[in-house]
């Protein structure tokens, strides 16, 4: 399969073969010429490589996260260049190899990263087609490409890697080179399989945690009691009888082990005794919202502000207010983070399955004191990768350790580190009011966000946290603040976020970071406003959308949802029934969503039960319709895991629910079913779709809620015992 | 220290570890180098490490090697790239893969299911794989799979 040849030439190109591959690579490409090879943004040479056979190897910064971006990717570069599929291998995210093109989040891999790939193809194409033209003695108008091969005049043929002859292209990459028509696309906008699938599902797939070097030895880390404990002592003794066991290592507070086996390096995380200082520094869980309401505000971002909302919400005749809150989420990759370091030569390469491996190999090498040219960090797919997660704090254990035992050391957390010790979701409070006039239409809206500080930034490396190393780490949330501003026609708006000075656990971004929260306090409250008014909620937004696209969508989504003839809800009886509605215009710029769930909610038990959703879904191109489906799916299930179950818990030391049993998400018996109208523009640019239908689903499945029940859910998740409260009070 | 003696996807094989109590999972993933069986929480909660002993799914990541008894078969025993199982096939038609971390325990899991149940319902499914875990939200890909393997 394509994927392994990738992994596999990664590796022949490193120099250094594993012996877990048997099979030669399909096309190799000498050590000595790949180090040459440029990664600046600016040259087609960083994007795209055309070997002697006429094989086409792709260097993306962007990486699959089991997303389907190498299939979807591959087809965009397959398209421009007029090349069968299999001639096309991708290579990404290897920081000496690929340009940095950001991390793959914000669903913005195939929007950026496969149009700056679509470019570099493109220009590529009429450079070859004008090099042909010279040796055809004719003018490159005259020249196509057919499956690889350049067709001239009198059906000449020119083989497409003999027109490069394994050289490089030496092109600066032209925002202006034609494109191809969509209306003469044979690969883009087809549900093209997968090319990983078939190694994923026979166990020939090369997983960050299956991944292998040459005298690597196994490392685990032993993490503090509390957040902030320090190491008091341990004893080596305690693990004598284990064999095999190579070194302990202590840097400051960062205690692990290295062992020849891995099981060896399991038993002696588990059995070494160990002595912490006790820290209680949490706040009380039950006090969470009271904590972060008065956290320390560092400053405001005004996201929206138009009219005088503050005036009108005096002058209105009528007022509305709500506060929403959303849970701290963990990750919950079902596989725990990974990474292989290894020292050679004063130079570390690190094997990781991160989202941003530029960004990773800048923390490692200032926690190291070396220049960013000493690391090397290098892409392996991993589990499911929804964010910032811990795979970047995974590579830093494994290379204190590998740097302390000098041999390749492998590192996976085990369950009570991921559920542990990646960075979480923050805990997200929201305040709103609205104005009505005499005629009940919105006159005023405000909307005050509790979010940590920063951006999508530097996550501080939990191993150098504890060391006492700098990783450049910063309060990096991610860009909470997308979606605060709504996309709807009111007179006065105002919506202020206030930027924290901390949060309880170290934040970062999971799927739809800020927007989820932001746009289920948006359109629940809107669906509030509609209630409160006797309005439809899908007339409702209609009236305030000044959008054509957006009014198609929600269009299309009452069409899918037969919205406007649905059942009317029986509350009588106990398990009742609902619909409800939400819609986003992503970060108010890109990617149309629509949804409409149906619940069931259990008034006796307080059980939610997602029946179905309903969704319409425009984020312009579409590159591959099974896989955005695929990746739809996935937004929505994963979603109602969050909104119905998850919660992360803990004392006032650490948190507690450190497995699947402490932080159950959705199962198969509890799985919606999910119908989407898709709708494909193939002239619009392509945006994302890995996050937009995320950010819906919550706000959905309360508006649902209450159309049931009568009962409005303003905090996430809807445990049975928030649903019964919140019955008990209706 | 005599090697302890297992058959593994077909093959008598002999294993040499120091430990009789580790569990199967490293013992395949490490010693014999099978990557189809998965470590996810090693506490048998979200069956990413399930394989077949005598066709029954079990969790191999809490399963010691001195327990082993019977005839151990991996996702690489189940089928190959060249003959697929059908629900190894039925995952490619159904496209029924994200991350595919979990999805050894997804086919093997089923695999015992329709050993036993060669015609389950949908619920039957559900119920089969309610302790098997995806975090990417691939479920209904899934069931789907399975359905159309069960059909073939």
């Amino acid at each position: 399969m394509d994927s392994s040849v990738n992994r596999r030439s990664v590796l022949k190109m490193s120099g250094l073969l594993v012996v877990a591959f048997s099979l030669a690579p399909r096309f190799t490409i000498a050590s000595a010429s790949v180090v040459a090879k440029p990664v600046t943004p600016d040259l087609v040479d960083s994007y795209l490589a055309i070997g002697r056979d006429g094989r086409i190897t792709v260097y993306s910064g962007k990486v699959d996260l089991g997303t389907g971006l190498r299939t979807a990717l591959t087809q965009i570069v397959a398209e421009e260049l007029d090349v069968p599929l299999g001639h096309v291998t991708l290579v990404q995210g290897d920081t000496l190899l690929t340009p940095d093109q950001g991390p793959s989040f914000g669903s913005l891999s195939i929007q950026n990263g496969g149009a700056q790939l679509r470019r570099a193809a493109a220009t590529a194409r009429r450079a070859l087609l004008e090099r042909a033209a010279v040796k055809f003695k004719t003018d490159a108008s005259t020249l196509s490409i057919r499956d690889g091969v350049i067709v001239g005049p009198n059906s000449r043929e020119l083989a497409l890697g003999s027109v490069v002859g394994g050289r490089m292209l030496s092109l600066k990459l032209d925002q202006n080179a034609p494109l191809k028509s969509p209306a003469d696309f044979k690969l883009v906008g087809k549900p093209v399989r997968r090319l990983d699938i078939p190694d994923k599902v026979t166990g020939r797939f090369t997983f960050m945690q299956d991944f292998k070097r040459p005298g690597m030895l196994h490392g685990r880390v032993i993490r503090p009691s509390g957040i902030g404990a320090t190491l008091v002592s341990y004893d080596e003794s305690s693990i004598s009888a284990i064999p095999g066991i190579v070194k302990v290592v202590r840097i400051e507070n960062f205690l692990g082990v290295v062992a020849k086996s891995e099981w060896s390096a399991i038993k002696a995380a588990r059995q070494l005794s160990v002595e912490w200082s006790a820290w209680g520094g949490l706040p009380e869980q039950s006090q969470i919202w009271e904590h972060v309401r008065h956290t320390k505000i560092l400053k405001d971002d005004i996201t929206s502000n138009r009219g005088d909302s503050e005036a009108a919400l005096i002058g209105a005749p009528r007022k509305l207010a709500a506060t929403y809150d959303f849970a701290i989420h963990t990750h919950g990759s079902i596989g725990p983070s990974c990474a292989v370091a290894e020292f050679e030569k004063g130079t570390l390469t690190c094997w990781t399955a991160s989202q941003a491996t530029h960004n990773l190999r800048k923390q490692l090498a200032a926690m190291l004191g070396v220049a960013d040219e000493s690391v090397r960090c290098i892409y392996v797919d991993g589990a499911g990768c929804y964010g910032r997660n811990g795979h970047e704090d995974a590579a830093a254990d494994a290379v204190l350790l590998a740097r302390a035992v000098g041999q390749p050391v492998r590192v996976q957390w085990m369950r009570a580190d991921e559920h542990g010790w990646d960075p979480k979701g923050p805990p997200t409070l929201l305040d709103l009011r609205a104005g009505l006039d005499a005629d009940g239409k919105i006159s005023a809206w405000e909307s005050e966000l509790f979010i940590p500080s920063g951006i999508a930034g530097f996550v501080a490396l939990v191993g150098a946290d504890h060391a006492g190393l700098n990783s450049l780490g910063q309060l990096s949330p991610g860009g909470v603040i997308n979606d605060l501003a709504i996309p709807y026609a009111i007179p006065n708006v105002k919506t202020t976020a206030h930027r924290l000075e901390s949060t309880p656990f170290k934040p970062s971004w999971i799927r739809s970071p800020g927007r989820m929260q932001n746009t289920f306090a948006n359109e629940c409250f809107l669906d509030e406003i509609a209630a409160a008014t006797g309005a439809d909620p899908l007339e409702l937004r209609l009236q305030y959308l000044h959008d054509a696209r957006g009014e198609e969508l929600l269009e299309r989504l009452a069409a899918l949802s037969n919205w406007r003839q649905r059942p009317k809800p029986d509350r009588q009886g106990e398990i009742v029934t609902g619909r409800g509605l939400a819609y986003i215009k992503y970060e108010l710029v890109r990617t149309y969503v629509g949804v409409v769930a149906e619940v069931q909610v259990n008034t006796q038990s307080g059980e939610i039960v997602a029946k179905r959703f309903q969704i319409a879904h425009d984020c312009g191109q579409i590159i591959n319709p099974d896989g955005l489906r695929n990746q739809i799916e996935g937004n929505v299930i994963q979603t109602v895991s969050r909104v119905l179950k998850e919660e992360v818990k803990f004392d006032r030391s650490m948190v507690t629910s450190l497995d699947w049993g402490s932080y159950p998400i959705l199962t198969f018996p509890e799985v919606p079913e999910v119908v989407m109208d898709l709708i494909d523009r193939p002239n619009e640019v392509p945006w994302g779709g890995g996050e937009p239908t995320a950010a819906v689903v919550p706000s959905a499945i309360a508006n649902a809620v209450f159309d049931a029940t009568g009962v409005r859910l303003r905090s996430v998740p809807f445990t049975p015992s928030k649903v019964k409260s919140a019955l008990g009070r209706a | 220290m005599p090697g302890t003696q297992l058959n593994v996807n077909g093959k008598s094989v002999s294993v040499f570890v120091d430990d009789p109590n580790v569990p199967l999972l490293y013992v395949l993933r490490d010693n014999l180098g099978l990557h189809g069986p998965r470590f996810g929480c090693g506490l048998g909660q979200c069956g990413a490490c399930t394989v077949h002993i005598d066709g029954v799914a079990v969790r191999s990541c809490v399963m010691p090697l001195s327990a082993v008894r019977g005839k151990v078969v991996t996702l690489e025993g189940l089928g190959s790239e060249a003959r697929p199982h059908p629900l190894q096939r039925a995952f490619i038609e159904e496209q029924a893969v994200q991350c595919g971390y979990c999805i050894n325990g997804m086919i093997m899991q089923s695999a015992a299911l329709l050993r036993r149940t060669p015609k389950p319902s949908e619920d039957q499914i559900r119920q089969e794989l309610a302790a098997n875990l995806c975090r990417c939200g691939t479920h209904l890909r899934i069931l789907r799979a399975v359905m159309r393997a069960a059909e073939t």
